[in-house]
């Protein structure tokens, strides 16, 4: 949420040096000037609430005058933090356990998604798996079937990377509702996440096994009731899936798939089998219910297209975004994520004018592939109404689609694999509400 | 996360740093003792018969690959789904809000119905995934004859295959779904 200062209009001299340095229409603020500008002594723009805002003595807080408590096994989040939650639904009564949970983006700084604020997607519940217990095979078209408890995989060599991952259904009801629904960043947004993932690379397990001749493909299987299957082609299982042991530096989560899951870096999150337990190598895909009935886009002349994997270039602005009030005129931070399944990011613009005009956002060089990239930039907002996107652009060159472009390329039916521009509207009140522009 | 006793990292101390466990293993002739090792892991994965899957590997493709033996037709099949499908699905297949329909819809209407038959490309699917999935709260409870009448019973319901066609690992492969032709695969563009 933006500082609940009550309003302190911005000095003239101080808004007429940030205007000459906006980079796009309705108050968009070269953060290089912004960074000089506070530099220079004339900070009094972020200071100034905060001056008038309390003129009585300091007293020292209670909590520094008594031992606070001791140090603990397993962590938790402060208990004034405690309203930073996944989004979850209520219970599903017809096929328990169906269902999934959000992560909260609005209420999230950085791009690393904490373990317990990861989104969720099952198809039958999250099992309760002893590892002691848990077997995953590797057979098919292998010279040598073979077995492995979680114990022999630990053992490996591992690799770790941040990765995001997206449920292809993700910003599904952006895509194709008829009104643009009230709801927030994570709400929308939030099946999407980003850690660092740990295991074995499953190359070495094939090379283990020994692919036979003719091989072309993997299918993967879950120990969940589901059994929830899908198909990989080879060389893209060979290149850099790994068999995933941890997350964040701690064993995998159970809704992660504990104690270990596929993952496949960039992909629509489905194929990331959870509670891997099966890999059998084969010519062909199986056809999987969550690759043919799902996870499949259905365009406009009846055809639909079947095993798309890579996730679209996409970014959202996650503050100021749906639901938030702006209660403060003067300097924001616009800041968001963004990714893409082809690559790193390379560019983030952002209008403040519905489109019409763009700046470039800020955003760290060297952006790792296939991984969570966050953008900034200072906006000016003196009260006027605005609507704030944001249009990510990937290394490959892809460009972020506006929304129209999107829903002309496939069928109403269609919620998968949508990528298109986010627009929040905020109003003279400083309300901001999710739209369509 | 070292397991003391394992027979590859001891062997692996007592030839000292400078010797990889690779060589280690070749001069003492052990690399044929374990033939499939790869060269950049440990090895550890057991041998396993494909005929010890039996009954544990439920994937079948749409070629049949997988499909176990025994058969079962729609007039059989309707009981079965009767009593384990019609409650959640309704006695046409019309489906429920949060279960979807499994006969009947199209891709034509507004907004489209995909379905079974509507949609789907291969009668493969529908096997794989009722017997690993279905019904939600007994997954993997029917058996292989009763997967195979309720499959000819969904397809029988959306008009596929008469109430007597016999639905077995030969026959079942050559189904022809209505939609079949309809998807393009993208599985090479992977950026
Ligand atoms: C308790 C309610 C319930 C029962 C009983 C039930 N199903 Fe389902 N079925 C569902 C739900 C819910 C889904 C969607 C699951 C999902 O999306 O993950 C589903 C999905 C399916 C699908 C895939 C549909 C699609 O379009 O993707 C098929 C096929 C199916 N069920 C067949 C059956 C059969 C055959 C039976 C009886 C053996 C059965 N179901 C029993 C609730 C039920």
């Amino acid at each position: 949420m933006q500082k609940n200062n009550k309003s302190e209009p911005v000095r003239n001299e101080e808004r007429i040096a940030l205007l000459s340095d906006q980079v796009a229409g309705n108050g968009l603020i070269s953060r290089r000037h912004l960074l000089g500008f506070s530099l220079a002594g004339a900070g009094g723009l972020l200071a100034s609430s905060a001056l008038a805002a309390d003129a009585g003595a300091l007293t020292r807080p209670a909590w520094s005058m008594a031992p606070g408590r001791d140090p603990s096994e397993y962590g938790n989040p402060s208990s004034f933090a405690a309203q930073i939650k996944r989004l979850a639904p209520a219970p599903n009564t017809i096929s328990p356990g169906t269902g999934a949970s959000r992560s909260p983006l609005h209420l999230l700084q950085g791009t690393i998604t904490p373990n317990s604020l990861h989104f969720e997607r099952h198809h039958a519940g999250v099992p309760n798996i002893d590892p002691a217990q848990h077997r995953f095979v590797l057979h098919g078209m292998v010279r040598q079937p073979l077995e492995f408890s979680y114990e022999d995989l630990l053992a490996y060599p591992m690799v770790s990377r941040v990765y995001f991952l997206e449920c292809s259904g993700n910003s599904g009801a952006n895509s194709s509702g008829a009104a643009a629904a009230d709801n927030s960043a994570g709400g929308i947004h939030g099946l999407l996440s980003c850690a660092e993932w740990t295991g074995v690379r499953l190359s070495t397990l094939l090379d283990e096994a020994g692919v036979a001749p003719g091989a072309s493909w993997i299918t993967a299987t879950g120990a969940d009731a589901a059994s929830l299957g899908r198909s990989v082609p080879l060389d893209k299982a060979l290149r850099d899936v790994i068999i995933a042991l941890y997350q964040n530096g701690e064993p995998i989560r159970p809704e992660q798939g504990y104690p270990m899951r596929l993952f496949v870096p960039g992909w629509e999150g489905n194929v990331s089998v959870k509670w891997l337990t099966q890999i059998k190598v084969t010519d062909g895909p199986a056809n999987f219910r969550d690759e043919t009935s799902r996870y499949t886009e259905l365009l406009p002349d009846g055809k639909a297209l079947q095993f798309t994997y890579p996730m679209g270039v996409k970014s959202v602005i996650t503050s100021p975004s749906g639901q938030m009030t702006l209660t403060r005129r003067g300097l924001h931070e616009v800041t968001g994520v963004a990714w893409s399944g082809s690559g790193s990011i390379r560019r983030v613009e952002i209008s403040a004018d519905g489109g019409r005009t763009w700046a470039d956002a800020h955003i760290d060089a060297d952006q790792r592939e296939l991984a969570l990239t966050r953008f900034r930039l200072p906006w000016l907002w003196e009260g006027a109404e605005a609507v704030l996107q944001s249009r990510a652009t990937d290394s490959a060159g892809n460009v972020q689609p506006a929304r129209a472009a999107w829903v002309a390329q496939y069928s109403p039916a269609n919620r998968f694999h949508y990528n298109g521009i986010q627009s929040w509207a905020v109003s003279a009140q400083g309300e901001v509400k999710n739209v369509y522009a | 996360m070292f397991t003391p006793d394992r027979k590859h990292h001891s062997l692996k101390n007592r030839f000292g740093k400078r010797t990889t466990l690779l060589q280690s293993l070749a001069v003492f002739g052990l690399l044929s003792a374990s033939p499939v090792m790869a060269a950049d892991g440990p090895g550890l994965g057991k041998p396993i018969d494909e005929a010890q899957l039996q009954g544990w590997d439920l994937i079948v493709q749409p070629d049949g690959t997988g499909l176990p033996e025994g058969s079962g037709t729609g007039a059989q099949g309707q009981a079965v789904y009767e009593q384990k499908c019609a409650a959640c699905h309704g006695m046409q297949g019309e489906g429920m809000p949060g279960v979807p329909a499994l006969a009947g819809g199209s891709l034509t209407t507004t907004p489209p119905l995909m379905t079974v038959g509507s949609y789907w490309p291969h009668a493969s699917t529908i096997y794989d995934y009722v017997r690993r999935a279905m019904p939600p709260l007994a997954p993997k409870s029917l058996s292989n004859t009763e997967v195979y009448q309720v499959t000819a019973y969904v397809l029988q319901l959306n008009g596929i295959v008469e109430r007597d066609f016999v639905l077995d690992s030969t026959s079942l492969p050559k189904v022809k779904m209505p939609n079949s032709g309809n998807f393009i695969d993208r599985s090479q563009v992977q950026q």
